[in-house]
């Protein structure tokens, strides 16, 4: 057992109570959590900064709204509802289309119809507090749906694959691409059975998946390889994520990011207590990447300089 | 840097700690386990009467020299009066005194007491006793019963004897039965036997005390007889003529006098009640660190009243499962809800034991689960939501109760201590947790604070523990140390190892 415990920490890896106790706690101040906790802020703040986001069609901020969903989507065969303080992709419904025959009806991704009716009361429910984590009032958004890059279409299972970035004081350190799997319900959530792969910072190739902790080399529900893919705009995906610290001022940060077929990497959210899975995705320990950050650390660097940083000092293990 | 201050805080909380301890162990003499046991005695006196128009004085005899007992603590209650303790002749008295007090008034005197058969407190030797003045045709009796005993006895105490003997003969002689023919009481009968003794010029008093035993309610003294011999004080049963005293003997008061004598007021009742407890060794300790002048002896939860003792000796331990959970949390890396509702579990299972309690615990989490998704289609919102399943809970309960009342469980009756909050609570984040997170994370958080909550009813249950927190308080500096250190560990918890495992396979 202590063997373990020496290997692990021979390999830099972190734990949870050293992240809780040495990064959240002194890099994240609670009064910032706001900033990425509530997805309509975070994204009002993000497009100050010049980042690029879906697009906001209207938020639903009370029972009251709901009314004027049908309007807010008259227009539009493809959005998104998800809710603004939700976590782990929990009531997120995507919207691909309508129906032929009759255009209050909406296509979701998986196939299914479903009636304006019952997107009205998913909206109810959202606003009610169903999905926020304190279980307090919420606000629904209507958004963008992106179109996502083909290239990861063959090693994702419905759902939409996105990149997450962990950003230390401003310099991206470690990065993985998370694809649904039908265990995971086409959600981009390791936890729920997705696979996350590690990405090689330097030239922004994957490496090999793991899921629930195992390391896979075939993506489960259709048996494409995972390794090797190159990730569009990875350049692009540095910065922003970069640009992330300087847009909630906190320390340690992980952005997830989607590629837009059309728009390229777009900023989905930020999240303020960033999970310590990609360090297996990555087959790799974060903690000497952090204290590289620290021995380099140059405050007056730009976002553009760090995500430079990154891709020279942290290649594949 | 902060490190540095939390260890150096721990280390001082850590000697404070453990410096209390010993000094309150080896120099005071607190015992370490809890079987170091006798009973103590705790015999309050309520003194009630009819305040009058005038100023009130309250006399009331209090005990002495108590023959093989020491005193723990002696205090009164009594709101607004003035209170002083006097030495009259029959020993000590308590005094309180009011200018004004209209209505009936009730006014309280304690005394804790334990046994010592080495407390033999020597009292002065006693003149002889002047021949009391008294008048024909007593006078004459007295002298002949005086006259016929001392022709059949010895000595002193062969004299006391003889004379308890005729005096309690069922069909005495003339003169004795003229004596005893103003006798009602059994204090009238001791105070005619001291008469009989003066006469005799043997020095005697009545004494009156209480035998101690168990609880009692409304209990009167009783009278009993103490004559000198020219070297000791004898006792004597004044009903049978034998030396004896009776079995754990509180002497009250000597004399003759009565109890209580209260100025300015009237109808007075005495009601004396006894209570029976196992604090010995402590309470000895106590005595001990009063008489050292301990910088201490008031900390000692002991000197609360009982009722408040109980609750602390629980509360007592809430830090042993608050560690338990920082263990459990942070170093193994077990899931629960909340922060320490696994702690409040613990708590619950106090009251039903271990086993019936994890499984009524759960039978009631499952009901209440699934009435709680039976209410989730109603669209409720957050507050009538939870007092909604709050109301379910107290309903299962009651069933629970019945049902196990019928079918002969008889710890079922005793679910209806679960604090139904703390179930309410759990329900209500279970079924939130099996939202956003499914199932499996539920469940697994579910069983995360059943396995704490049972390792905290363990660690809260141990008798020994439990014993040594309550008299030692201090030792909970020691728990705050310890999770202090806990506090800043920042090393994998043991449940990562697992989770991590994926590195060392290949490494």
């Amino acid at each position: 057992m202590f063997g373990v415990a020496r290997e692990l920490r021979k390999r830099g890896v972190l734990g949870l109570n050293e992240r809780n106790a040495e990064l959240i706690m002194s890099l994240n101040p609670r009064r910032l959590y706001p900033r990425v906790d509530d997805k309509v802020l975070t994204k009002e703040l993000a497009l100050a900064a010049g980042m690029a986001v879906p697009d906001l069609y209207g938020v639903i901020a009370n029972q009251g709204d709901i009314r004027g969903f049908a309007e807010i989507v008259e227009t539009l065969e493809s959005f998104v509802v998800k809710p603004a303080q939700g976590s782990g992709g929990d009531g997120i419904v995507v919207i691909t289309g309508r129906s032929k025959r009759k255009r209050d009806a909406f296509r979701m991704a998986s196939g299914l119809l479903v009636s304006t009716e019952e997107l009205e009361y998913h909206l109810s429910n959202i606003v009610g507090g169903q999905y926020s984590l304190s279980g307090n009032r919420d606000k629904a958004i209507i958004e963008y749906c992106v179109q996502f890059d083909p290239v990861f279409a063959d090693v994702s299972y419905q759902g939409v694959p996105d990149v997450r970035v962990i950003v230390y004081r401003g310099y991206p350190v470690m990065a993985m691409v998370r694809l649904p799997t039908r265990a995971s319900d086409g959600k981009a959530n390791l936890h729920q059975g997705a696979v996350g792969a590690g990405v090689d910072m330097c030239e922004g190739r994957t490496l090999e998946g793991v899921r629930e902790n195992l390391v896979v080399d075939e993506h489960p529900d259709t048996g494409a390889l995972i390794e090797g893919l190159s990730i569009p705009a990875w350049d692009t995906i540095l910065e922003s994520s970069a640009r992330g610290y300087e847009v909630t001022g906190l320390g340690y940060l992980g952005v997830d990011m989607v590629i837009d077929r059309v728009r390229g990497p777009l900023i989905l959210e930020m999240n303020a207590r960033p999970g310590l899975s990609i360090q297996i995705a990555n087959q790799t320990g974060l903690k000497d990447r952090l204290r590289l950050v620290d021995r380099e650390f140059d405050a007056e660097a730009d976002p553009a300089a760090r995500a430079a940083f990154a891709r020279q000092a942290f290649p594949a293990a | 840097m902060t490190d540095r201050y939390v260890y150096v805080l721990a280390l001082i909380l850590t000697i404070t700690g453990l410096s209390i301890f010993a000094y309150q162990w080896r120099v005071i003499g607190f015992p370490l386990t809890a079987d170091e046991e006798a009973p103590v005695w705790t015999v309050e006196a309520a003194v009630a009467f009819d305040g009058g128009p005038g100023s009130i004085k309250v006399n009331l005899h209090v005990p002495t020299l108590t023959p093989g007992f020491r005193v723990l603590n002696e205090n009164h209650v009594s709101r607004g009066y003035g209170f002083s303790i006097n030495y009259g002749t029959g020993g000590r008295e308590a005094q309180w005194a009011i200018r004004r007090a209209d209505d009936r008034q009730t006014i309280y005197y304690r005394i804790s007491v334990y046994e010592d058969p080495g407390a033999r407190q020597v009292d002065t030797t006693p003149p002889f006793p002047s021949v009391p003045v008294i008048n024909e045709p007593f006078r004459t009796a007295v002298e002949v019963i005086v006259a016929d005993v001392r022709e059949h006895s010895a000595d002193t105490a062969s004299f006391t004897s003889e004379l308890l003997h005729r005096m309690n003969d069922r069909s005495p002689d003339p003169n004795i039965e003229l004596l005893l023919s103003e006798v009602t009481s059994d204090a009238d009968f001791v105070e005619a036997a001291t008469t009989l003794l003066a006469a005799a010029r043997i020095p005697a008093r009545m004494v009156r005390g209480f035998p101690l035993s168990g609880r009692q309610r409304n209990t009167q003294p009783v009278a009993w007889l103490e004559v000198h011999d020219g070297d000791t004080w004898r006792y004597y049963d004044p009903s049978t003529g034998a030396e004896s005293l009776p079995e754990r003997f509180l002497v009250w008061w000597r004399g003759n006098e009565s109890l209580v004598s209260v100025e300015g007021g009237n109808n007075v009742e005495v009601d004396f009640a006894v209570q029976e407890n196992y604090i010995g060794a402590v309470a000895i300790a106590e005595t001990q660190a009063a008489q050292l002048g301990s910088p201490f002896p008031d900390m000692s939860l002991y000197s609360l009243p009982i009722r408040t003792q109980a609750v602390y000796s629980v509360l007592l331990m809430i830090p042993i499962g608050a560690l338990i959970m920082v263990i459990m949390r942070n170093i193994v890396g077990i899931d629960a809800f909340g922060t320490f509702m696994p702690v409040l579990i613990a708590l619950a299972f106090r009251e039903t034991q271990l086993l019936w309690g994890v499984v009524l615990f759960t039978v009631l989490i499952a009901l209440g689960l699934s009435i709680r998704f039976l209410l989730e289609r109603l669209r409720l919102l957050l507050v009538p939501r939870l007092s909604a399943v709050l109301i379910v809970v107290v309903l299962l309960m009651m069933v629970i109760s019945l049902v196990s009342d019928r079918t002969d469980i008889e710890s079922g009756i005793s679910v209806a201590l679960f604090p139904m909050v703390i179930i309410a609570m759990t329900i209500e984040r279970m079924s939130v947790m099996w939202e956003e997170r499914g199932a499996a994370d539920a469940l697994r958080a579910a069983m995360g604070s059943l396995v704490i909550a049972v390792f905290a009813y363990i660690g809260m249950g141990l008798a020994w523990l439990e014993h040594l927190i309550f008299t030692f308080p201090e030792l909970l500096l020691v728990f705050l140390a310890l999770v202090l250190i806990a506090g800043r560990y920042t090393g994998y918890r043991l449940l990562e190892l697992t989770r991590f495992k994926a590195f060392t396979g290949r490494g």
